[in-house]
């Protein structure tokens, strides 16, 4: 059994999973009916990727090991997703800032996994292209349209930029599965990544008129299992239904 | 026939052209072109299938489906999900694009003008009620992962328009 892989896989799926049960809140909360089904729909193509993630993730840990008890019977500290997507739901600006900074991490990670030597990563990385190339198409046009829209709108996506621009940095930290999985031609090397993110995420904030933060302070944790307070919270309301019924099935 | 179904034995293509899209019924799995080889080995049907969006919940249902389908005739079948290569639009057959259109879903445009249709920038959607081009964005994302929401502006009906995934 490969434990890095393992812990590589769980790096990779968890920001979907966390991300994707955030937006699954918004379900019969969006701001708007079209606006509540976008973040659902972008929610259903993470939870997607996470299933083909955990199923190979299963088939290597072997045993009893299922998609369900990875996704739903982990320790908090077991959970390897950055902070950046535990991040809660507040305004909707915020939901938005959220998943624009993740989306264009998220597709440029992907776009090295395709490449990747392990075979089922690089078919579950050309198959998630597709799909995160348009939630970065919907997450960009509104950073756009709220920053260049009213002086509400502006001043709101600027407060949510401003809040999470902290947790940017933790996306391009290496953990140790990190490193052996980029030796070994599996992983992808995120500290390549950073200055390409940084360029895309500042022009579509230039675009949108909006300033981009200069604040040299980060937070970090989540790569490592070290997560915000909001995690545990996430979780109880994640797991409940396999803790409290163990195997239950829809 | 294209790419996804050249695999496939003619006794059990007809059997699966039975099996529809849950959220389409009008449409054949073979007609989706999510089908991607079926074979007789050991005397049990083994068909993969391919997803069209990695969520998409119909999936299950039509593996299901493809079962009882086979097991109605006799045979016990057996389904595998694979996901490379990475299913496109392009594999939904000439019928399968008629059929979405009587059925009120505007079928995929090409790449160029999909980007174009989806950013607002162009009338390029026809509307499956009228035919007219006059019609107009109203949501990225509609009723299931693979469809965006327009309105013509002509008729006044809304439909759903099936997005270009390459």
């Amino acid at each position: 059994m490969n434990n890095n892989l393992i812990q590589y896989i769980y790096g990779i799926a968890d920001n979907s999973l966390i991300l994707g049960q955030r937006l699954g809140e918004l379900c019969g909360h969006g701001p708007s009916l079209e606006t509540d089904i976008a973040m659902t729909n972008i929610s259903l193509d993470l939870f997607g990727q996470v299933r083909s993630y955990f199923q190979y993730a299963a088939k290597l840990i072997g045993g009893d090991a299922t998609e369900d008890t990875i996704a739903f019977l982990r320790k908090e500290r077991e959970y390897k997703n950055v902070l950046l997507v535990e991040q809660p739901n507040q305004d909707f600006a915020y939901s938005i800032a959220r998943q624009f900074l993740f989306d264009v991490y998220h597709l440029l990670v992907l776009e090295e996994l395709q490449n990747s030597k392990d075979e089922t990563l690089s078919a579950i990385a050309k198959k998630s292209i597709k799909e995160v190339s348009y939630h970065t198409r919907f997450s960009s046009d509104w950073i756009r349209r709220l920053g260049d829209g009213t002086e509400e709108s502006h001043n709101r996506i600027q407060t949510a930029i401003n809040d999470l621009w902290i947790f940017t940095d933790e996306l391009f930290h290496q953990t140790d599965a990190d490193k052996a999985m980029v030796t070994e031609g599996i992983g992808v090397d995120v500290t390549l990544l950073k200055s390409n993110y940084f360029k895309k995420v500042n022009e579509i904030l230039e675009e949108a008129t909006l300033q981009i933060p200069t604040i040299e302070y980060f937070q970090k944790g989540g790569k490592q299992g070290i997560h915000s307070e909001h995690m545990g919270y996430l979780l109880a309301q994640m797991q409940y239904m396999q803790l409290a019924y163990p195997n239950m099935n829809w | 026939m294209t790419e996804a179904t050249e695999h496939i034995d003619q006794k059990l293509f007809e059997i699966l052209e039975t099996v529809s899209d849950p959220e389409i019924p009008v449409l054949s799995i073979m007609e989706m072109g999510v089908v991607r080889s079926a074979k007789i080995i050991n005397g049990i049907v083994e068909v993969q299938i391919t997803p069209t969006y990695s969520g998409c919940p119909a999936m299950d249902v039509i593996g299901d489906d493809i079962k009882l389908a086979f097991k109605q005739k006799g045979y016990e079948a057996k389904i595998e999900l694979i996901l490379s290569p990475a299913w496109t639009t392009d594999w939904i057959t000439p019928k399968g694009r008629a059929a979405l259109e009587k059925y009120g879903i505007a079928s995929p445009l090409s790449e160029s003008a999909d980007k174009e249709a989806l950013l607002g920038n162009k009338k390029v959607v026809k509307c499956p009620q009228c035919g007219s081009f006059n019609t107009k964005l109203v949501s990225q994302f509609g009723s299931t992962a693979c469809k965006a929401f327009f309105q013509c502006e002509d008729c006044l009906e809304p439909f759903d328009y099936f997005k270009c995934l390459k």
